[in-house]
């Protein structure tokens, strides 16, 4: 099969920044073939053992030196994308990498698109699905956090898991298809309560993994927090305070921020989405009238709500607007502008967690706002969740929660001895659900077991 | 042309009973060969019909103008219902017959089958022209032929074990056929080696029943076909006994001059029938197994010994049915044996039956590595028809999984081949719940008909069965008891009613049956019973059928999708060696198919899906 060069991808596997090596991955039939000319060594490419690090130098095809490399070749199919891959380290620095890739694509290759190796390892029977899946947050992991919870799954803790759910369902399935397709007295009756407490205890299971998901998503994408409060309490500066850096525009003028703005920052090791508001008020002017309509729309969607208050000022309207807005479970309220000293009216806050107070302009009490924020979002829970699995992946979850109802809805049928197909007919549904993340379950597996448990056959 | 059949049948058991009669009830010329005139139809193992899946499997080939229904009904001599204590879905008919009148029978109608010559034979060579059947060679004779369907059975290069003793038969006191399997395999077929076995043969004379359980038949019999009036040979029953640890003890004595445990058979035997030997080896822990006692026939004292499936030499054999109660004194008339023979994996098949490697050659029953009287019926069925569609230049008929336990067999068959002996199970159909055996005629009327094997009368009969199903339903939802109803609610098996409700929700309560509402209205108490079945089971289980349905849509939407028969995997990029491998051997006709090939991954199939679309 001749493959075109446009099948051949190249792409820099080392984040981009000054580091002191960075790696460029070639991945392809043809890969071998193209190092050949670029790639001067004691041993040449078509020699160089697969696996194996090989120091030389990288030079045009006019012999201009671009630097001095390690090259591997890792040959198909025992590689990660399952082609043949070209690893080239050299050193960091924008300026090499560019000047390495440059030669390759300038020889024919293209780059590759986001996840397109993790792709290929897919297609190519490399990995299995929750384990692509997985790679793919891995890739997209942006904090240490979620990168352990993508890790953890790669090393296929869910899959083992998700492999042990569906081995107990097969155990079931086959006791109930065993005293279908085999009636008489070779299975003997059917043990009721052993199946009973089989599936209440593996509902539970699931129910257990099935809420990790909420703080696996969490990590993964990010928790939303949203700046709310009547216009020009220090919203956006509150937001440039928190990441550090200005990039809103801060003016007195009330309303600048006509629309939502959005950030991203790691706080105590979660993702964080921070998402800055148009001010609340009563406004005729169109475009601030829909960016408050938006931003009561946010308010609904957003993991946590910070509602910034102006402390040194009795509420106003607005105030009162915007903490109506706001449910008392995921929000936060932060007292602005300590430094002028507190004359607002804080009983109004009392269905509302003690209320934070900040200077922003003076810089502090941001500490003490940053931990409550992490509290909020699951405490310290993050540290320990990552030592468990955790689901990140919404179809991963979906499935689990149709096999956990499925599950469900046949501890019901044990109970009311409804015939055994209907029991079957979920316990398989249940089954069909894992497989979406572990791959099908064939009828012949089942009579394997319902073979090797009983004694079968007249 | 006159010296040329339309279709040759090799074979003459069950598989090639129904592709001959149906070939020739189509119009074809057909010609039947047998080895042996005397054994048409002939019940080498267990004399009964039916059973788990196995019924549903004759309710259908009695519902596509088969034969195999009919003739149980006529010959049967015990009829039971099996798993009446489940569900609609997995409840199943089986009878005993009397094998040498359903033999007999079966000729009969063989002989005076217009079309259809019956001739005895050993085929020995296939006639071959650039990649198509022509024909099939005798000893004596050749036979043009424009298709051929091979039904060889336990045949082809047959060895019979009995202990250490083994010599070639193609069943007990039959030559077996030799040189057939050595043609397939010069023609590029890969040929396999399969065992199976049977028990002992007993002398009624010899068994003391009195100290035995006797299990009699049900006291209505149900006839299996929808043509059958009523059953009217005489009825009678089985008996019960067991085998003891005593018995266990003789038979693991005897294993050093066992065939299956010193290495002597080599083909693979079914683990859904294991021999004695093999129970007591592998579950050691049971210190005793069922056995049931089955008259063979009405005017022979033979008694088939069903549990006791055995290839140990004689002496052990009578050394241990003599530990059995009832047994100490019994006398075996034909000893158990186990045989092992050729076959051709069915891998090889279209879903037409039709093999791939040869135009108009088709393959039915045990040489596709099933086993049992009714897979092989069924499969000689469809081969039949589709034989002569062949020949007729229609497409050939398929049945789905959603639609009939055959489509599953046969769909198991040619896309999984057959690695041991095949037999169907319930479970093994996923659309379960929707393929009832009180349904069978429902879903294949219509097809039966329009192949030609099915009478006008039948499908009118079918016809005005649906009309009374629909008209039921409908009363059922128009017909409403109010709580002021008292003299209806007096007579129902319910407490009192605080809101009106329709009969159907009536009937969906789990203590409510269909047949305490009948007096409530005129219509419903005029269904028949059969119809008052379907109805109640399409009421109370609507829901999971209703699930099963949705299963169903699902599953036609990858099944519906096509792949061309040379269909480059190769230039697909992105399936891995392995997968491409497997789609090449199996060379699916769909998605669906595909799909259901072990190892094809999903991601493969959704790369095909893409692939297809374009």
């Amino acid at each position: 099969m001749t493959r075109q060069l446009s099948d051949m991808i190249i792409a820099p596997a080392t984040p981009p920044g000054e580091g002191g090596v960075a790696i460029v991955r070639l991945s392809g039939a043809g890969v071998e073939d193209l190092l050949n000319p670029f790639f001067r060594s004691s041993v040449p490419p078509a020699e160089m053992r697969s696996h194996q690090l090989y120091y030389g130098q990288l030079c045009r095809k006019n012999g201009d030196l671009v630097d001095e490399v390690l090259a591997v070749i890792m040959r198909a199919p025992h590689s990660y994308t399952g082609e043949n891959v070209v690893e080239v380290h050299c050193h960091g620095g924008s300026q090499v990498l560019r000047g390495v890739l440059d030669l390759f694509l300038d020889a024919g290759l293209r780059m590759a698109r986001p996840g397109e190796f993790t792709e290929r390892a897919f297609l190519n029977g490399r990995l299995d699905l929750a384990q692509a899946e997985a790679v793919a947050d891995l890739i997209g992991a942006r904090s240490a956090q979620a990168a352990r919870v993508a890790l953890s799954q790669l090393d296929g803790r869910l899959s083992r898991l998700i492999h042990d759910y569906a081995d107990r369902l097969k155990e079931m399935l086959a006791l109930v298809e065993a005293h279908i397709d085999f009636p008489g007295d070779e299975v003997g009756a059917l043990d009721h309560p052993w199946l009973g407490e089989g599936l209440r205890s593996l509902a539970a299971d699931m129910a257990t993994l099935a809420s990790s998901f909420d703080t696996g998503r969490a990590l993964r994408d990010g928790i939303s927090v949203l700046i709310l409060g009547k216009p020009n309490v220090g919203k956006s500066s509150l937001m440039n305070a928190l990441l550090g850096q200005s990039r809103v525009i801060v003016t007195d003028v009330p309303g600048t921020t006509r629309d939502t703005v959005e950030e991203q920052l790691v706080l105590g090791g979660f993702p964080v989405r921070l998402i800055d508001t148009a001010g609340v008020r009563e406004t005729l002017d169109p475009i601030e009238k829909e960016g408050v309509r938006r931003a009561s729309e946010r308010v609904g969607s957003a993991d946590l709500v910070l509602l910034v208050i102006d402390g040194s000022n009795p509420l106003a309207d607005e105030d009162r607007m915007a903490l109506r807005l706001c449910d008392s479970a995921r929000t936060l309220v932060v007292l602005n502008k300590a430094d002028l000293g507190l004359s607002c009216d804080r009983s109004a806050f009392t269905a509302f967690a003690d209320p934070i107070q900040v200077s922003v302009l003076e810089r502090s009490g941001l500490g003490e706002l940053q931990e409550a924020v992490v509290a909020r979002l699951g405490g310290g829970a993050g540290q320990e969740a990552a030592e468990d699995v955790m689901i990140s992946e919404r179809r991963h979850r979906d499935a689990l929660l149709r096999s956990q109802e499925a599950v469900a809805r046949s501890r019901r049928l044990v109970v009311e001895e409804v015939p055994l197909e209907c029991l079957a007919l979920e316990i398989r549904e249940a089954l069909d659900a894992l497989g979406q993340i572990t791959g099908e379950t064939t009828p012949d597996e089942i009579l394997d077991q319902i073979f090797s448990r009983f004694c079968i056959g007249k | 042309m006159s010296d040329v059949y339309d279709i040759v049948v090799v074979g003459a058991g069950h598989a090639g009973c129904e592709a001959a009669l149906a070939a020739a009830r189509m119009g074809q010329r057909t010609l039947l060969l047998t080895i042996h005139l005397d054994t048409i139809a002939q019940m080498s193992c267990n004399p009964a019909i039916g059973g788990l899946a196995k019924g549903h499997l004759v309710k259908e080939i009695d519902a596509l103008g088969g034969e195999m229904a009919r003739n149980i009904d006529v010959t049967g001599i015990q009829f039971r219902v099996l798993n009446t204590k489940k569900g609609p879905a997995v409840q199943a008919s089986r009878a005993q017959a009397d094998r040498h009148l359903y033999s007999r029978r079966m000729k009969q109608v063989i002989e005076g089958q217009e079309n259809l010559d019956l001739k005895q034979g050993q085929v020995m060579g296939l006639m071959i022209d650039n990649g198509s059947i022509c024909g099939v060679a005798t000893r004596e004779a050749k036979y043009p032929a424009r298709a051929v369907v091979l039904t060889t059975g336990t045949f082809m290069h047959g060895l019979i074990h009995v202990g250490l003793v083994n010599y070639p038969g193609g069943r007990a006191g039959e030559p077996p056929a030799e040189s057939l399997s050595d043609c397939l395999r010069e023609l590029g077929f890969k040929v396999g080696r399969l065992k199976t076995g049977t028990p002992p043969r007993l002398d009624a004379d010899s068994i003391d029943f009195s100290r035995l359980e006797a299990q009699p038949g049900d006291v209505a019999p149900r006839p299996f076909s929808a043509e059958t009036k009523e059953i009217s040979q005489t009825q009678v029953a089985c008996y019960i006994t067991h085998t003891n640890p005593e018995t266990h003890e003789v038979i693991r004595r005897g294993l050093d001059r066992s065939p299956l445990y010193s290495g002597v058979i080599e083909g693979v035997g079914p683990r859904y029938c294991p021999s004695i030997e093999d129970k007591v080896v592998r579950f050691p822990e049971k210190d005793h197994h069922q056995i049931f006692l089955e008259p063979e026939s009405l005017t022979s004292g033979e008694i088939y010994a069903n549990g006791l499936p055995t290839s140990l030499p004689l002496d052990v054999q009578i050394g241990f049915l003599q530990t059995i109660t009832g047994l100490e004194r019994v006398k075996v008339m034909r000893p158990g044996y186990a045989i092992e023979y050729d076959y051709v994996d069915p891998i090889q098949l279209y879903p037409s039956l039709e093999t791939k490697q040869i135009n108009g050659l088709y393959h039915a029953g045990q040489i596709n590595g099933t086993s049992g009287y009714e897979e092989a019926a069924a499969q000689g069925l469809i081969a039949g028809i589709n034989a002569v569609r062949r020949n007729l230049e229609q497409p050939p008929l398929t049945l789905g999984r959603d639609q009939a336990y055959i489509g599953v067999l046969i769909d198991d068959l040619v896309t999984l081949g057959a690695a041991e002996p095949y037999r169907m199970f319930t479970s093994r159909a996923e659309y379960r719940l929707l393929l009832r055996e009180g349904n069978a005629d429902l879903r294949l009327s219509e097809i039966g008909r329009e192949v030609g094997l099915l009478s006008a009368e039948r499908l009118e009969r079918v016809r005005i069965k649906k009309q009374a199903l629909e008209s039921g339903g409908q009363c059922l939802r128009e017909v409403r008891v109010g709580p002021s109803d008292r003299q209806i609610l007096a007579r129902l098996p319910i407490g009192s009613l605080k809101n009106g409700a329709s009969l159907e929700e009536l009937l969906r309560r789990p203590e409510v049956r269909l047949d305490d509402l009948l007096f409530v209205d005129t219509r419903l108490s005029a269904l028949s019973a059969e119809v008052r079945e379907e109805l109640e089971i399409s009421v109370k289980y609507a829901g999971y059928i209703d699930r099963q349905l949705d299963q169903v849509a699902r599953f036609r939407k990858q099944e519906n999708q096509s792949i061309p028969v040379d269909f480059d995997y190769d230039a697909v990029a992105g399936l891995s060696a392995e997968v491409r491998e497997k789609l090449k051997k199996g060379r699916p006709r769909t998605l669906g198919q595909a799909g259901r090939i072990p190892g094809v991954t999903p991601a493969a199939i959704a790369i095909l899906a893409v692939k297809l679309k374009r």
